[in-house]
């Protein structure tokens, strides 16, 4: 078997990663954007119930909380799962791990922010949304894009923890196809993937901090 | 009636009174210099008129609209309409100006006029530019705030302001966070919106330029003003207080 074959074999489960990865992107940023207010609120309630959400996020191995996601619904409340809730599950788990690293770098952003740009945009007349948005939002985006490029490139090799679940992703693919052909070759693909995802996803970071390095 | 009416205004800091029964008027056009002591509430008085702070007692009303009041102990304060009409009267130019970073100059100039007052782009296009070549900077209206000068910065604040229309506009200290040199050009700059007849209160430590530009000073000091009245007054003063006070700026 050569290695075009292999690829071509793996490519369903690259198909997976890659999935994994966009959609865990798309929902957890804002998602943490939104938890990260709730770990700012001054309602002691919702920021403590959010400290501690972000608290067991970070201090328990993502691959147990994919368990968790996935087991959970049967073994605590009896409801049968099927097949396709495994890709469902290891979503959520993702996302909801992520979306917990991510309110943390926004919080360190925002309140990086100082002080006087709220008052500048106060007396200007903008409203607390528009504050946010359009004055203290992009100065957070471009202070905190090097700690979320660590955290994407993270999530580029999380990916294949799914397999925990038994998704089909591209790291269980290779590993099935390793055994049943007694290769290394499927693991070298493997790598190789792993490898030029993260070199585009490094670039593609980089373009962004290019194009916000206009101001200081 | 005048413009902006503060009557016996206090404010305390977890219980140290900053501001004691400070009453200040301010006619329309009219020129207020506020000097004195660093400590002694002129950034405190100027943050409360504005709303930056919330008093804990006295009244405040711009035109005629009560902005806070005070009943039996209690501060209220105006209705969030009255509030946005009350905004659009005043602007503040802040001593370390508090541009924004991510917009150029122009941005930085346009952004108010056209999404807190949603006037015409055009309109506010040729009032920036108008404002930028007052200020001597028309060459500069794409730069960055990173790229300018403390001078230069604090121009664009002005022009900022200016940009809203208001009646009335405070000046916190606007020289204070530049080198020496570039005072000069500042102030000459607030010295020639004299003739656009916007009222302006203006915290200063620049006393030959307060002499100069101001139809009444006051002097702060612990939160209370100790002097009031015309630059003559109260640079000719013979109060043994304003006499040391104003002995520390040399002859002016
Ligand atoms: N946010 C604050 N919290 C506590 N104390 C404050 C605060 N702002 C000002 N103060 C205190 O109030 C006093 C007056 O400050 P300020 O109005 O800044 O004086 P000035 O502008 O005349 O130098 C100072 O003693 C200062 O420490
Ligand atoms: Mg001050």
């Amino acid at each position: 078997m050569d290695f075009i074959q292999i690829i071509k074999l793996l490519s369903g489960g690259m198909a997976v990663s890659i999935y994994i990865f966009v959609v865990t992107l798309l929902f957890s940023l804002p998602l943490g954007l939104l938890i990260s207010f709730g770990r700012m609120s001054k309602n002691p309630v919702i920021s403590g119930i959010i400290k501690a959400y972000i608290s067991v996020m970070r201090g328990t191995p993502l691959m147990l909380q994919l368990m968790v996601v996935y087991f959970g619904p049967y073994y605590v409340f009896g409801i049968q799962v099927t097949n396709s809730y495994r890709i469902v599950a290891a979503l959520i788990g993702f996302v909801i791990n992520y979306a917990a690293y991510f309110a943390e770098i926004y919080r360190g952003g925002i309140q990086s922010i100082d002080r006087g740009q709220y008052e500048a945009a106060e007396v200007l007349g903008y409203t607390r949304v528009q504050t946010f948005f359009v004055i203290i939002l992009p100065q957070v985006v471009k202070r905190i894009l090097p700690a979320v490029t660590n955290e994407v490139i993270t999530l580029v090799k999380d990916t294949s923890l799914a397999f925990t679940i038994s998704v089909a992703e591209m790291f269980t693919t290779a590993k099935a196809l390793a055994s049943s052909q007694t290769s290394m070759m499927p693991f070298v693909a493997a790598a190789l993937f792993y490898y030029v995802f993260n070199y585009v996803v490094a670039f593609t970071m980089e373009f962004f901090e290019k194009k916000l390095g206009y101001y200081r | 009636m005048a413009l902006l009416e503060c009557e016996n205004i206090k404010k305390s800091f977890e219980g140290t009174e900053v501001l004691k029964d400070i009453s200040v008027n301010i006619d329309e056009g009219e020129i207020l210099s506020v000097i004195g002591p660093s400590g002694s509430g002129k950034s405190t008085f100027l943050r409360c008129a504005t709303g930056l702070e919330k008093i804990d007692g006295g009244r405040i009303i711009y035109d005629g609209i009560t902005y806070a009041d005070t009943k039996d102990g209690v501060v209220t304060y105006a209705s969030k309409g009255d509030r946005r009409r009350i905004k659009a009267l005043f602007g503040l130019v802040f001593q370390n100006f508090n541009l924004f970073p991510h917009m150029s100059v122009l941005e930085n100039i346009m952004d108010a006029p056209l999404r807190v007052q949603k006037r015409d782009k055009k309109e506010v296009e040729t009032e920036a530019e108008a404002l930028l070549g007052k200020m001597g900077l028309t060459d500069r209206k794409n730069a960055y705030p990173c790229e300018l000068s403390g001078g230069q910065s604090q121009r664009v604040a002005i022009a900022r302001a200016l940009a809203l229309n208001p009646q009335i506009l405070f000046f916190d200290e606007p020289t204070s966070a530049l080198d020496p040199e570039l005072t000069g050009e500042v102030l000459k700059v607030i010295r020639s919106l004299s003739d656009l007849h916007i009222a302006m209160v203006i915290v200063t430590h620049e006393m030959a330029f307060a002499r100069d530009i101001s139809d009444e000073v006051i002097f702060m000091e612990n939160g209370v003003i100790v002097q009031k009245g015309s630059p003559e007054e109260v640079f000719n003063s013979d109060s043994e207080r304003m006499r040391s006070f104003l002995g520390r700026y040399g002859n002016i």
